[in-house]
């Protein structure tokens, strides 16, 4: 087998091993100590948010317009109407000005 | 102060609303599926532009099935880059994932080994905020209702890496589409739809600016990591200790 294919799979198993290995660790436990309830409560909006300020960050102007645009749709429409709002802007930004 | 049960049990399944809970999910999969589309595309097409062949960008979107890592992995591998590399770099890239696997335990951890296993291997950063908030909804968080979230972004994720390939560089300009800005908005949406949690804002601040910096200094992609315990240590220092819950 070629290189990549070996790549392939070992990202693949590593990643599997990423996805099930909090739960492995954390299983030892029967019982969770409220500060680790807390800390896991807290995994979504802690992890999503990285994933998104470095690119607000680095974005152009057209870019940060469309950020805030979805942002605001978010606050009264479900998810896929704010990204395809957000998605309408950045490309009527990037194609017209 | 109460300890928690980690793993809750659920009330036992109802055959009958089996399927009801299946289409509930592929309902909440569907628009995953058309965000995710122009990736899954772009992807394919890349992959086969830095010499992957169609088996290849299929294989990786099956067995990988994460799109920031599998980018990395590809971007890497035209860049005459050391295989172990690659493979520790989407480690790192996907390291996030362990956080999720932690907390999504909670609710998914009455499945049973074989469906359990495959629900890990499923648990993309969609699939987790859909399984957190079912579960704060208080509907019971079922191993089909699973399947049925996943089943649709999977198949179609899969599917377009080998059209994307297929078809080779049907997106010619990715900045003009905006392709750049697309994950970050869709991925602000799923941040915007955790804002009733206790302490969303402060976490929110403290993750974006600690992130931002890591990005700056350290580099991509150890700000996802580094940047998601910021907000995580936010959290547990605001929280009030002695705090009720239910």
């Amino acid at each position: 087998m070629s290189s990549i294919t070996w790549i392939i799979i070992a990202g693949a198993v590593l990643t599997f091993l990423t996805r099930i290995g909090g739960h492995l660790v954390l299983s030892r436990f029967e019982r969770i100590h409220p500060r680790v309830e807390v800390a896991l409560n807290a995994v979504p909006a802690a992890v999503l948010t990285t994933l998104v300020a470095p690119a607000a960050a680095e974005a152009d102007w057209r870019g940060l317009i469309a950020l805030a645009f979805a942002g605001l749709v978010a606050l009264r429409f479900n998810a896929l109407t704010m990204f395809l709002a957000g998605g309408a802007v950045i490309i009527l930004l990037r194609q017209f000005s | 102060m109460d300890e928690q049960i980690y793993q809750r049990q659920s009330v036992p399944a109802d055959p009958g609303r089996a399927r009801t809970q299946f289409w509930e999910g592929f309902a909440k999969g569907l628009p995953i599926m058309i965000a995710s589309a122009p990736f899954g595309l772009l992807f394919g097409a890349l992959a086969v532009d830095n010499g992957f062949t169609v088996f290849q960008a299929v294989l990786m979107s099956a067995a990988i099935f994460g799109g920031a890592s599998q980018m990395v992995g590809i971007e890497l591998f035209g860049h005459n880059v050391p295989a172990w590399l690659i493979v520790f770099s989407i480690f790192a890239v996907n390291f996030r994932h362990v956080l999720y696997s932690a907390a999504v335990g909670r609710r998914i951890g009455h499945f049973k080994p074989l469906q359990s296993a495959l629900s890990y291997f499923l648990l993309t950063d969609p699939q987790y905020a859909e399984t957190e908030k079912r579960a704060e909804s208080g509907k019971p968080v079922t191993f089909i209702w699973y399947l049925g979230v996943a089943t649709p972004i999977y198949v179609m994720w899969v599917t377009e890496a080998w059209i994307g390939g297929l078809f080779g560089n049907l997106i010619s300009d990715p900045h003009a589409l905006g392709i750049d800005m697309l994950l970050p908005i869709y991925f602000l949406g799923l941040v915007m739809g955790f804002r009733k949690r206790d302490n969303w804002a402060a976490i929110v601040i403290a993750s974006a600016v600690v992130s931002i910096i890591a990005y700056k200094t350290i580099g991509s992609p150890w700000h996802v990591s580094i940047g998601a315990l910021a907000g995580i240590l936010m959290a547990v220092i605001v929280a009030k200790p002695a705090k009720e819950r239910s």
